[in-house]
């Protein structure tokens, strides 16, 4: 291991969830913030106990909703009314009851899909490169281990009393090196 | 051990490699070669009829005036309804917080995206042109025309492009973790890339799972009310017509409960022998298929319920036209099919009141098969015995499916089997990183 080089954070590996859980929280109480947990499924709690406890979704779904649903039923009133106005049947060019499926499945399409852009883009993904993928264990956190990183730019990060205090936390799987 | 949802003695990792084994190591079984063979023979056969489709026009059907609506309207309106069942357990069960969705909702998501792909097609090979397919999409053109946005057609495209982009977002969204699990686990240089590629540097990150499960959620509440619009919309294509058999309000609920119907039984009919050939017996067990026949039974009488209802009203209406409508359908020419309805999609299905039956794989799948056959004639006799007996007498004629009928029904059934044994085949078809979450439960019972 390269003592000087410069490394993404110190990577910790536990066997079950509650012990990462624990490790987190005595890793904030020890002062670490720039920290993330990895896990090969949803863990309850473990954003909260890293300090995450709002998402921005919602409001982004609500926009794109709101979008869909006014802009489609325009879509409709501007060409039924006002570019082509079409007598069908003595039928109101305004016939709005008629223009309620299109104005809710377009309000359904852009809500979806800002769902999925939006949790993408705020997890900044596609990310094609990562420094964890560098370490040769994390290809089990998509198995069955849970990973603590505390990343380098922490204020408190230092080399060795950071693994000193990572091993204290008696990780089953040891603690390594990221590198950059 | 029949009523767990898991085997016991899973851990996190025998999930793992059981699951990914099947597209990454494990030798691809005989009964796959020939089930994607059978469906890509038709898979050619359907090539063929749409191209001489294309060639001859749409005369090449039994389709005329006043059955202008044959099969590809019964078709359509049937793999429609089959794919409701992907989004009912994916999104609805999610949402009730059923844990026994988890080892189905995968296969039955991309159920439903095939099935609505087969849907899709027939409206396009109905239009006599298909090639101005994209008329129907409002964009400002040189011809100074658009859509006519108070026909229920041109709802339909609305809902069923909708429902097909949701429903792929949902799936994929849906896949991504298990995609970065193919990625970590795979051996071969082109399985790292592809499934690198395609699970866009997932790494599991808290922060990550919290907005993910957000999403998920959010999606989950809006196919919710996707899913009941779209069936919705399409028996507004028959409900808004003035045709007796068609002219009625309880065909959008009827609808919906009947397209739930054959869409679990189209679950049901894949899940078993599935189950069977992988041996994942313990991931889908009896009491996922037990509960997939109890809402089965449970929509049946729904649909039965629309059945006696359509008869109560064509009685208690007055309307002589209704009245007829009914009449010819029990005893004129095309009684058989309607009888046969019955028999199949009413009747055979009350044998799932029976434990002995819900608990015997065979007899499972034979109803299921039932219920497809079933729910496949209840659309052709709304359909065509609405259709060929109108209002005038004089404009009553008879329709017979002809040979490039039954090609383009039976191709879609290829097509259909074909992406599903693709799928089976390099996808997870059990969502790998929920059926992890599962282990503790199942451990502590």
């Amino acid at each position: 291991m390269n003592k000087t080089a410069p490394i993404y954070g110190l990577l910790a590996e536990f066997e079950q969830p509650e012990e990462l859980i624990n490790a987190v929280r005595r890793a904030r109480a020890a002062g670490y913030r720039k920290m993330d947990a990895y896990t090969p499924f949803p863990v309850e709690h473990l954003a909260e106990e890293l300090g995450f406890h709002r998402t921005a979704l919602p409001v982004i779904v609500l926009i794109g909703g709101v979008i869909g649903c006014a802009g489609g039923f325009f879509l409709q009133y501007w060409i039924s009314v006002l570019d082509y106005p079409l007598n069908v049947g003595s039928r109101p060019f305004n016939s709005w009851p008629s223009f309620i499926p299109v104005t809710f499945e377009l309000t359904i399409l852009c809500a979806a899909l800002s769902a999925v852009l939006g949790m993408l883009g705020l997890n900044g993904l596609p990310m094609p490169y990562h420094p964890l993928f560098n370490s040769p264990r994390f290809a089990l956190a998509s198995r069955n281990r849970f990973f603590l990183c505390i990343e380098s730019g922490d204020k408190q990060f230092n080399r060795e009393t950071t693994a000193k205090f990572l091993s204290e936390l008696k990780p089953k799987g040891g603690v390594s090196q990221v590198e950059e | 051990m029949s009523q767990e949802i898991i085997g016991s003695g899973h851990t996190y990792a025998t999930i793992t490699d059981k699951i990914s084994s099947i597209v990454l190591t494990r030798k691809t079984p005989h009964g796959w070669l020939f089930g994607f063979g059978v469906g890509f023979v038709l898979v050619m056969l359907l090539l063929v009829s749409i191209t001489y489709l294309f060639v001859e026009g749409i005369g090449i059907w039994g389709v005329n005036i006043p059955v202008a609506w044959g099969f590809a309207i019964v078709n359509f309106v049937w793999w429609i309804g089959i794919g409701h069942a992907g989004t009912l357990i994916s999104a609805i069960l999610l949402l009730l917080r059923q844990g026994w969705r988890q080892s189905i909702n995968r296969f039955a998501e991309a159920m439903t995206l095939f099935a609505v792909a087969c849907a899709g097609l027939f409206p396009v090979l109905h239009l006599g042109r298909p090639w101005f397919a994209y008329w129907l999409i409002p964009y400002p053109s040189t011809m100074g025309i658009w859509p006519q946005f108070r026909s229920p057609l041109v709802w339909d495209v609305f809902a069923v492009s909708t429902y097909f982009t949701v429903s792929l977002l949902f799936w994929f969204i849906g896949l991504i973790p298990d995609l970065a699990t193919l990625r970590d686990r795979s051996s071969s240089r082109t399985g790292r890339v592809v499934y690198g590629i395609l699970a866009m540097g997932w790494r599991g990150s808290a922060i990550h799972w919290h907005r993910y499960e957000m999403a998920y959620l959010l999606l989950a509440g809006l196919a919710t009310p996707l899913v009941v619009s779209v069936h919705t919309v399409v028996s507004f294509d028959f409900a808004i017509s003035i045709l007796p058999g068609w002219h009625t309000t309880i065909f959008p609920p009827y609808f919906v409960a009947g397209a739930i119907y054959s869409g679990f039984a189209m679950v049901m009919v894949l899940a078993i022998p599935i189950r069977a050939v992988y041996g994942l017996e313990d991931f889908i067990t009896m009491r996922h298929l037990q509960n997939m026949a109890k809402v089965m039974l449970a929509t049946g009488l729904i649909v039965a319920y629309g059945y006696l209802m359509e008869h109560f009203m064509s009685w208690y209406s007055a309307e002589k036209y209704e009245r007829f409508m009914t009449l010819n359908r029990w005893g004129g020419p095309y009684a058989p099919a309607y009888w046969a309805l019955i028999l199949i999609n009413i009747v055979i299905p009350q044998a799932l009141w029976f434990r002995r039956v819900r608990s015997n794989v065979i007899m499972l799948f034979l109803v299921a098969i039932a219920v497809n056959v079933g729910m496949w004639l209840e659309r052709f006799v709304i359909v065509i015995t609405s259709l060929h007996r109108d209002f005038l007498p004089s404009s009553w004629n008879m329709y017979y499916p002809t040979f490039w009928d039954w090609s383009t029904f039976i191709g879609t059934i290829g097509l259909f089997l074909a992406l599903l044994f693709l799928f089976i085949r390099f996808l997870p078809m059990i969502s790998i990183f929920e059926m992890r979450t599962l282990v503790p439960r199942s451990e502590g019972d």
